[in-house]
């Protein structure tokens, strides 16, 4: 009954609700790289092409304070793991496909496009034409993604900056991981991260951002070990 | 020019970091102590990004109640947590900020 097209557009229909987050979320990230001064060629080209999300955010704040590339794009790295979390868990599905499929089902992985996939492989182990599935909710979630954005960036180029909208940038990550923080091991890992990347501020390079993350992960990882 | 190498380097990484473990195709397994440390990588990166922005200015601590940008942050995790909505939060924040500037001036 399942063919590659029904798949497709299963995974279309899907995804479909998660949109209403992904246009906000991709037009303030459009905005903020106006507000951060980037110009529009290249806000639209880390929006659509590298669709790094959360990483975008840490770049145009590394930028600002004028940190070298290697600092930023190790902080992109670090940001960016949570990716091999998912890519380690959904790679059994995908073993038997050809190496262009890998790397198109790759470039696309998405927190939302992975949970909706994942839920599904998993109950259905031996799904035909899963990747099809995955694709049609993936390709759908980065179209929305990358037209979101250019509406951002749009938008943020006919605002003044008197408006102060770099302050977004610090709120959307607000809004991301304040919610998370709700147990003692992420409270310990936020809290170190927070007074590392202070205490370490002087640092040449920027280099107190990678510090102070490496140091609240671990905090994380050793609070969790001791209470369990 | 040196932006658009960053972008080319973001996408790079950024790629490698999705698909690494799809291309070696199950072949490997993160070990559970990496696994672990994994789960705290938001909370940690993004607090580390996050909390020089809204506490030093012009890289000295200011804990005052003249650093608009620290009262505004801290009404938008308030509300981050009561709702969880990253639109509330953002709204709140910026709401907040504005209402202040305009009130000390």
């Amino acid at each position: 009954m399942s063919s590659p097209r029904a798949e497709f557009v299963a995974g279309v229909t899907r995804i479909a609700p998660a949109l209403l987050g992904t246009v906000p979320f991709g037009m303030m990230i459009g905005v903020a790289s106006i507000a951060a001064g980037l110009p529009v060629g290249p806000a639209t080209a880390m929006s659509c092409v590298a669709f790094a999300g959360t990483a975008q955010l840490a770049t145009l704040q590394l930028l600002n304070a004028g940190a070298p590339a290697a600092v930023i794009l190790l902080t992109v790295a670090i940001i960016n793991l949570r990716f091999q979390m998912y890519s380690a868990a959904i790679a059994p599905h995908f073993r038997h496909l050809s190496l262009p499929w890998k790397c198109l089902l790759g470039y696309l992985l998405s927190d939302n496009g992975f949970a909706l996939a994942i839920v599904r492989f998993n109950r259905e182990p031996n799904l035909p034409h899963r990747h099809w599935f995955y694709l049609g909710a993936c390709v759908t979630l980065w179209l929305t993604w990358g037209l979101g954005c250019l509406a951002g960036i749009f938008l943020g180029a006919q605002v003044p900056p008197e408006w102060s909208l770099d302050f977004i940038i610090p709120l959307i990550f607000i809004g991301i991981v304040a919610p998370q923080i709700n147990d003692l091991p992420h409270v310990a890992a936020a809290l170190t991260a927070g007074v590392v990347a202070i205490a370490a501020a002087g640092l040449p390079y920027n280099l107190s951002l990678i510090a102070a993350a490496l140091a609240g992960i671990g905090a994380g990882a050793i609070v969790e070990r001791v209470r369990a | 020019m040196s932006l658009w190498w960053l972008i080319a380097g973001m996408t790079a990484i950024t790629f490698l970091n999705r698909s690494g473990f799809i291309l070696l195709a199950g072949r490997f397994e993160l070990p559970p102590w990496l696994r672990r440390g994994l789960r705290y990588v938001p909370a940690a990166a993004i607090t580390s990004v996050v909390a020089p922005t809204l506490l030093l200015d012009h890289g000295s601590l200011d804990l005052t109640p003249g650093n608009l940008r620290l009262l505004a942050g801290a009404a938008a995790a308030l509300v981050a947590c009561r709702s969880g909505s990253p639109v509330a939060t953002i709204a709140v924040g910026m709401l907040t900020l504005y209402a202040l500037q305009a009130w000390s001036d």
